[in-house]
């Protein structure tokens, strides 16, 4: 019995998400093999292979996956999982994306976003926004699964695996990288941060978002956003926490200027401590924060920054 | 072109659900119901291709309960040309929705089909991948702008850390992310127009598609609650708390 975890990297490099869908594999119980798709990729696949955890890591070097698109990571994953019991992979945007066409090629339902592994067929999964929390059990011939990275701890060094290299799939072709724009960010990933301090309407403005920035730098912290500030093109796409966003649950959440939306909510009412910051002392927000704080945030925060300055941080 | 818009009706998303106190699932009686937020979306990208003079026909599908026959009308009412209902009172997977859809698309060769990223009820955000999967077809999820070029579609993407253009060649799925387009409010007059449109009535088993679920929800329970919070009166209090009394910076 092995699983399979689909590594997420940027080829010199595992991303975090990979060691916390990690921990979710191995409380399956199985031998763990971590499959890493890139271009370039052999400093990734060096680091999966010393995961606690890991036996083998299958490396699958080539030019189709110097940007990974859903149709050939696919075709590669339905060549490997005669082997496999279990295919798993983060709950992120690539994982989301790549994941069902596996199971539906396979002819079995994906578990999506997993938050407990309660044996190795039972899993719970929020569902409604969170407003409720499913036990699911699968009988089915392989597994396929999607974990909620922020609901697990990152799994740690320590292992040896052996390195395999696999050989790619003939490349569908039926898609084609044109250009990908990212937000540089020197900060800590967002569904792993420790602490994360987000943004909503109330900041009015992109250039607002600096306010936050400073904070961010003395706490070492993530930043992130509710959907009204991304669509208002205050802050890029990918900084949404929510329902339909990316779920985080740091030690502590800082909410600023966020009435808290069930959509927003379902996103970040794991966090160990959330403070809300509104000036509306009737904001749902407040219902789920530990600390909250009444206040202009035009005022707070810049006195939030003098205070933390003042203590050294 | 035909357009094929897959549209679910779901629980409102203004609507905090509630949980049944005996773990049995989720209560839906007397409760709004609407088109998932994500298949509106869809359907007004479906509508702009067609007043952009791309598209001719647009086909909104909805499988589910009896009732799903009203989002497909308010589909009619937004713009859709015509409906078909699949009808099934259970909860339905995506798997199974998916080989629906496979079927519904090889009767009416459609060369786009539009769904939402993600139902808001079963949070899933799996039945577009899954249906370009059994199609054969290439997939652009998570959009948010999409440009036609005769025989592909651009189409850029929300990933992780950005954005993402990719071009896939058509027949393709697409699924819509918030970003992509702001939905309009069906009209009146054309509300009444669309009790005209056709709308057809099926089941599973005219596709030949078993629907029983392969995964067995054992129990459905509410979130655990969190401890009530305190409200702080300065930020000096709040900094103070959190360093000596929660312990997080
Ligand atoms: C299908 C769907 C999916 C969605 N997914 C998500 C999701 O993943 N994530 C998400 O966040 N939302 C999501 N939403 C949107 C959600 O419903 C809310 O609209 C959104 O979260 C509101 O963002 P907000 O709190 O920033 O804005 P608002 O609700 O407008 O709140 C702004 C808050 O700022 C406060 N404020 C204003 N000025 C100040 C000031 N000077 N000082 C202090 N406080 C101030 C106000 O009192 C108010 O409480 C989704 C919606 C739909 C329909
Ligand atoms: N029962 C259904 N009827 C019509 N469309 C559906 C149904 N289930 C899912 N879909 C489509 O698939 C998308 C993703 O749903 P899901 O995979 O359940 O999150 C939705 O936004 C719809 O476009």
């Amino acid at each position: 019995m092995t699983t399979l975890l689909i590594g997420e990297h940027h080829n010199t490099a595992i991303r975090d998400a990979t060691k916390r869908t990690l921990s979710a594999a191995k409380e399956l119980g199985d031998e763990v093999h971590v499959l890493i798709a890139g271009y370039d990729c052999g400093a990734a696949a060096g680091e999966a292979a010393k995961l606690a955890g890991v036996t083998t890591v299958l490396k699958c070097d080539d030019a189709m996956f110097a940007y990974p698109l859903a149709e050939p990571v696919a075709a590669l994953v339905l060549g490997l999982a005669d082997e496999y019991d279990a295919i798993m992979a983060a709950a992120s945007a690539s994982g989301k994306n790549v994941m069902p066409r596996i199971a539906a090629l396979l002819d079995v339902m994906q578990i999506s976003d997993i938050t407990v592994v309660k044996s190795a067929t039972t899993f719970e999964r929020p569902i409604y926004a969170g407003n409720a929390i499913q036990t699911v059990e699968t009988d089915e011939p392989k597994k396929v699964i999607t974990v909620r990275v922020s609901a697990f701890a990152a799994a740690g060094n320590g292992g040896s695996a052996a390195i395999k290299t696999v050989a790619a799939p003939q490349n569908p072709a039926m898609s084609e990288h044109v250009e990908e724009s990212l937000t540089p960010s020197d900060r800590p990933d967002l569904a792993s941060a420790p602490i994360v301090i987000s943004g909503g309407r109330g900041l009015r403005s992109q250039q607002n978002f600096q306010l936050l920035e400073k904070i961010a730098d003395r706490l070492n912290a993530a930043i992130g956003a509710s959907r009204a500030a991304v669509d208002a093109g205050f802050i890029a796409n990918d900084r949404q926490v929510g329902q339909t966003g990316v779920a985080v649950s740091p030690e502590l959440y800082i909410a600023v200027g966020i009435s808290g939306a069930i959509q927003h909510l379902a996103g970040m009412k794991d966090s160990k401590i959330i403070v809300a910051i509104n000036k509306d002392a009737e904001a749902p927000i407040f219902k789920v924060a530990d600390y909250g704080l009444v206040a202009d945030l035009f005022e707070a925060i810049p006195e939030l920054d003098r205070e933390l300055a003042r203590l050294g941080y | 072109m035909k357009i094929l818009v897959p549209v679910k009706r779901v629980v409102d998303y203004n609507v905090k659900v509630h949980v049944r106190a005996d773990g049995s699932g989720v209560e839906l009686a007397n409760v709004k119901m609407s088109m998932n937020p994500f298949d509106e979306i869809a359907l007004e990208e479906a509508i702009r291709l067609k007043e952009a003079g791309k598209a001719e026909d647009i086909i909104a599908v909805a499988i589910g309960p009896r009732r799903s026959s009203e989002t497909v009308r308010t589909a009619l009412a937004m713009g859709a040309d015509r409906g078909i209902v699949v009808h099934y009172e259970d909860m339905i997977e995506p798997l199974a929705v998916a080989k629906i859809l496979k079927a519904i698309v090889e009767e009416e060769a459609p060369g786009l089909v539009i769904a939402g990223k993600q139902a808001i009820d079963d949070d899933c955000n799996q039945t577009g991948q899954m249906l370009a999967a059994l199609l054969g077809w290439p997939q652009a999820t998570f959009a948010c702008e999409i440009e036609f070029e005769d025989t592909h579609l651009k189409v850029t993407r929300e990933i992780d850390g950005g954005l993402q253009i990719v071009r896939v060649k058509l027949p393709a799925v697409v699924t819509s992310d918030l970003r992509l387009n702001e939905p309009r409010y069906a009209l009146l007059p054309n509300i009444m127009k669309a009790r005209k449109k056709p709308i057809l009535e099926k089941t599973p088993a005219d596709y030949g598609v078993d629907c029983r679920a392969r995964l067995k929800i054992l129990h459905t329970n509410a979130p655990a609650k969190r401890q009530a919070g305190i409200m702080v009166a300065s930020v000096g209090e709040l900094v103070d708390r959190l360093k000596n009394e929660a312990g997080v910076i």
